[in-house]
């Protein structure tokens, strides 16, 4: 398992694949830290006041966040599909899988390699943002570590659905899916939240499954909380208890314990049904 | 045959509603080298990912080197080279073999001189560190060749292992089969190219939809040949002549012979002259696989042994 888990690092290191991850995190960060710059340094002389630029900042750097979690699914996606299944269509696979090791090895050991090229593109690229907006407007959101630990949460989902899915269908049917579906529960996570501020209980509770069938969405509010300064906590409480559930980038407290165990245990059993189907498969 | 490398009994393999192998057995001795021969989609890649484990049958029976069927262990005493060859284009040949050595579970302390040996059995020590991805497909061949025989395991097995070779290439790997075979592995040499089977194998099995239709020393099979007799003025006595000879079949003023050895050619010959008949032409078939192979699979099946 780890010389494919190796060899897959291998494999995304050579293919240039860590190379481009880093030179956009380059890219994608110094645009950060440049366009917070001007907004604080204008907005200071425009007369705005500290806690106004803090506050905007910090709604800003969660948007940054939304579009990096959407960029950071989309190389999960990317990472995954062809993982297993592109080696299975180019033949690559068969002189591997004739050796003495079980199918479940490949197919995790493809997914440890993966997961740690995407987890490290996540804490380094989200790490690196969070810093250089805090250097640059003096803003720090009140848990980096937590909201990057999602973030990467996030994207092992991802990863996991495209991988198994790899296993099953051709590698381009797999990462559609997978995108779709995060997009689907994204959607269905806002619905969620309107339902519930509206009292409409029975979409509500099926929104709510969907998050539980694909947690991308429902971890996701975790990145939200580990970035929203409680200021803005306290003044929503304030205002509109109920309505501000259903502002997509707002989290009033962080996924509970039983639904991040519920997120691995989902990782843990795609990928378990994907090696149940694997190890049954004719190659 | 005591303790053979490859044993299968009565074998079944479906696709949905495609018959892969319809039954088949086959036993193959430890040290043989073994053609499987047969048309497209006769069973010759399914039997072997079967004896791998790539697949699992849908009925019968099978034993590889003492194991069961797909056992883990076994693989690691058997080479593999697949018909759709292709090793990851990003990596250097040495490294492929590295991989592959680790994947075996080659002793590390011997894992540097099995690849050497590999990479000088196959001619490509010299381009040993260059990346696969710049190389032709008979580089690859190759390569994929040097991983089927690293840490010389007991038993071989190659599908189409000349395909994507010049003659030169296919020289090579002849002394290379040959080689592995002198060192006591069991060859099995799945192939179309029937001059290649013919120059190396020491046994053919012959397969075609499914099942077996011929197997023995080579010697065996190509010698059940046959003889076209083009005769004259015998009527209805020409094919009872020549059906004393063996089956026979009559095209017009063509009689064939099947199953004839050729020693007994002039005697058919004789025969026809003595009743009469007049001999305008004597065109003995087979004296090679490919004769033998083509009259097989024209044979109906009813007629196979």
């Amino acid at each position: 398992m780890i010389v494919i888990a190796r060899l897959t690092v291998k494999e995304l290191v050579r293919r240039r694949v860590v190379w481009v991850l880093a030179a956009l995190t380059i890219v994608s960060v110094g645009l950060v830290g440049w366009g917070l710059d001007r907004l604080v340094t204008l907005a200071r002389e425009g007369g705005s006041g500290e806690l106004a630029i803090r506050i905007g900042v910090s709604q800003v750097l969660i948007l940054i966040a939304f579009m990096f979690s959407f960029v950071l699914a989309m190389t999960a996606a990317f990472i995954g599909a062809p993982a297993v299944g592109a080696d299975l269509e180019s033949g690559v696979a068969y002189a591997i899988l004739a050796r003495p090791l079980r199918r479940s090895e490949v197919l995790i050991g493809r997914w440890l390699g993966s997961a740690l090229v995407v987890v490290a593109y996540a804490v380094a690229s989200g790490l690196l943002a969070i810093a250089v907006a805090a250097f640059v407007s003096g803003y720090g959101p009140p848990d980096p570590p937590l909201a990057v630990a999602f973030l990467a949460g996030q994207a092992l989902v991802l990863l996991t659905l495209t991988l198994a899915l790899g296993s099953v269908l051709p590698s381009i049917a797999a990462g559609a899916i997978a995108v779709v579906g995060f997009g689907l529960g994204w959607m269905a996570g806002v619905m969620a939240g309107v339902a519930s501020a509206l009292g409409v209980a029975a979409l509500g509770s099926v929104a709510e499954a969907s998050r539980w069938l694909l947690p991308s969405d429902g971890l996701w509010r975790g990145v939200i909380y580990g970035l929203e300064p409680p200021l803005v906590v306290l003044i929503a409480a304030g205002r509109a208890p109920g309505l501000i559930d259903a502002n997509p980038f707002y989290a009033a407290s962080p996924p509970p314990l039983p639904f991040v165990v519920w997120s691995v245990l989902w990782m843990a059993l795609v990928l378990g049904a994907a090696t149940w189907w694997f190890e049954r498969r004719d190659l | 045959m005591s303790n053979p490398a490859i044993e299968l009994d009565g074998v079944v393999k479906r696709y949905g509603r495609t018959t892969a192998l319809a039954g088949l057995s086959l036993a193959v001795g430890r040290g043989e080298l073994v053609g499987l021969l047969g048309p497209n989609g006769a069973g010759k890649t399914t039997t072997i990912k079967l004896i791998l484990g790539l697949a699992r049958p849908t009925g019968g029976s099978g034993r590889v080197l003492g194991a069961p069927l797909g056992d883990r262990g076994a693989r690691s005493r058997i080479g593999y080279l697949p018909e759709l060859f292709r090793y990851q284009p990003w990596l250097h040949a040495r490294e492929v073999l590295a991989l592959h050595a680790e994947l075996a579970r080659i002793p590390v302390a011997s894992r540097r001189r099995a690849v050497d040996e590999a990479l000088d059995r196959v001619g490509l020590t010299e381009r040993a560190d260059d990346r696969v991805s710049g190389f032709s497909k008979g580089m690859q061949q190759r390569l994929g060749l040097g991983v089927a025989l690293l840490g010389d395991p007991e038993l071989i097995l190659l599908d189409e292992p000349t395909s994507a070779l010049d003659p030169l290439g296919r020289t090579d790997v002849r002394a290379i089969v040959r080689a592995a075979r002198d060192r006591g592995a069991t060859v099995i040499l799945n192939s179309h190219l029937l001059t290649e089977v013919e120059r190396v194998c020491d046994r053919v099995v012959i397969l075609h939809q499914g099942r077996t239709i011929a197997a023995g020393p080579l010697d065996e099979v190509v010698a059940a040949d046959g003889v076209r007799v083009r005769v004259t003025g015998l009527d209805d006595t020409g094919r009872a002549i020549a059906a004393a000879f063996g089956p026979a079949e009559v095209d017009g003023e063509w009689l064939t012979v099947r199953a004839l050895s050729p020693g007994r050619i002039p005697d058919l010959v004789a025969a026809f002259v003595a009743a009469g008949g007049r001999v305008h032409g004597v065109e003995p078939s087979g004296g090679s696989l490919e004769a033998r192979f083509i009259e097989l699979l024209a044979e109906p099946s009813s007629d196979r042994p």
